[in-house]
């Protein structure tokens, strides 16, 4: 079962696209773009839709989802982390 | 096989002016607000009419007036309209509408209500509207090639299941109707925020290019002037935010995946302005899902390709808007809303070219005339867009 996808290898987040994902399940992440498959641990529970990082993130690091530059770190992530707009921000605006 | 080649024809009415139509409606036009009850009252009387009700049309000026004149006869010159009746309270404003519609050559007939009142104005305007719809009912489909098909796009209620399924399935039947020369059109200026440098990219020359960064800044200087904060929980929305997506630039990113990986913007549209050539057009719009559908209604587009991921549930009332979702829970939970569930693409269990066939499958169908979830639902959203205040 796919639990995640990515679009780009570069990406740190993953977006989940199955129900119910719980801390500690391992999820099988889907690049799209490369049509491979990578492995990360959740660390706490991940709603459908929402992001879990692939690696550990520090305040004002650049957060990249299709490859590209989605906005900046504003609160410590780790990976397996639900990472959403407690720990990520907009750099427009 | 591929569902759409050069050689694909559906069954459309060719209008007067050579432009093609998917429906067959008779609508009841109102110019301004106070229009709106008379305009109710001749679609009562009348079966197989509709009146387009909306909350404005008085003591606007300058640009917003233009772009209220620009809508109202865009909407009317559709071709998925066979006839219009236009109502207004005085007769200078109706005139101006009903000679914009006329230049189509389709029937239009105009009614102020000033010296008359309701009662004899509906009367007159029943007595049309009723020649109208024989008109209308004794029109037959025709045979069209798919090229003189015109179709729009534009996302709402997204999370990020849009971004990886249901808007990438836009952007593959977009890639393909491209080849075959069908007229398309994307927009939602803000939403492109973070990815404007890929549009650029993709805008097929410096003078597209410098025309779309123009209505690009003119937006975002908008935003700049009005904003109280980072616009979270208007850009992303409330909505968004519940469905995982977190900034507008990964909305964004999202966003811009309907314009396929082939296409070419070929030219930019100010709002409600029609197209004057083929290919893929950017139009500066809002993002607001029943504007921005409104304002492709206007500019003269016969089908509309709607991919959600939370659930919107809009429709337009003369554009068929088809759905397309990806969201595996959404699918289950509001699955009357859905046309074209693509939520197997996210398990790998189709690939993007499958999801976009299946998109076009459902477009073929609704151009030859089987309703959208959006129309059998009675889904009617007339929005017009403002730029200001009334004087």
């Amino acid at each position: 079962m796919i639990h995640a996808v990515l679009h780009d290898a570069k990406d740190t987040v993953a977006v989940a696209v199955v129900e119910g994902i719980k801390a500690g399940t391992e999820l099988t992440a889907w690049i799209m773009d490369e049509d491979k498959m990578i492995h990360v641990k959740a660390q706490q529970d991940i709603p459908i839709g929402h992001k879990v990082a692939l690696k550990d993130m520090n305040v004002g690091d650049t957060v990249y989802k299709y490859g590209v530059d989605i906005g900046k770190v504003v609160a410590p992530i780790k990976a397996g982390d639900h990472a959403h707009v407690q720990n990520i921000k907009t750099k427009r605006w | 096989m591929a569902v759409i080649s050069a050689n694909t024809t559906f069954m459309g009415y060719r209008r007067d002016n050579g432009r093609v139509g998917v429906r067959n409606h008779v609508i009841v036009l109102p110019v301004d607000d106070i229009s709106n009850a008379a305009c109710e009252a001749v679609a009562n009387n009348i079966k197989g009419t509709m009146a387009l009700p909306h909350p404005y049309g008085r003591l606007q000026f300058g640009e917003d007036l233009e772009l209220h004149f620009r809508t109202l006869i865009g909407t009317g010159s559709n071709p998925n309209v066979a006839a219009v009746i236009v109502i207004g309270i005085e007769e200078g404003w109706t005139k101006r509408v009903v000679d914009g519609i006329a230049a189509t050559g389709k029937p239009v007939a105009g009614f102020s209500i000033e010296l008359h009142g309701d009662h004899d104005t509906i009367m007159r305007a029943s007595r049309k509207a009723k020649e109208f719809v024989h008109y209308a009912t004794g029109l037959s489909r025709q045979e069209c090639p798919i090229s003189d098909l015109w179709v729009s796009t534009k996302c709402g209620e997204s999370d990020t299941t849009s971004g990886c399924g249901g808007n990438p399935t836009v952007g593959n039947a977009f890639d393909k109707l491209y080849e075959l020369g069908s007229t398309l059109v994307f927009g939602e200026t803000s939403e492109i925020t973070g990815g404007e440098h890929i549009v650029a990219q993709r805008c097929a020359n410096d003078q597209v290019r410098e025309r779309f960064m123009f209505m690009f800044d003119r937006y975002q200087d908008m935003i700049n002037r009005w904003k109280t904060s980072d616009l979270s929980e208007s850009q992303p929305t409330k909505g968004n935010i519940a469905g995982g997506l977190t900034t507008i630039e990964e909305k964004a990113m999202g966003n811009i995946q309907k314009i396929g990986k082939k296409c070419k913007v070929d030219g930019v549209l100010d709002k409600a302005e029609t197209p004057t050539g083929k290919g893929l057009w950017f139009m500066d719009s809002s993002s607001a899902a029943a504007e921005m559908v409104t304002l492709c209604a206007a500019s003269g587009f016969a089908v509309h390709f709607f991919p959600t991921g939370q659930g919107n549930v809009i429709g337009n009332p003369i554009l068929p808007v088809i759905k397309i979702c990806a969201n595996p829970r959404t699918v289950r939970t509001m699955s009357e809303h859905i046309d074209v569930d693509t939520s197997a693409l996210l398990q790998r269990e189709i690939d993007l070219d499958q999801a976009g066939d299946k998109l076009l499958e459902c477009m073929m169908a609704t151009i030859n005339g089987r309703w959208t979830a959006a129309e059998a639902l009675g889904h009617r959203e007339f929005v017009l867009t403002r730029l200001f205040e009334s004087a």
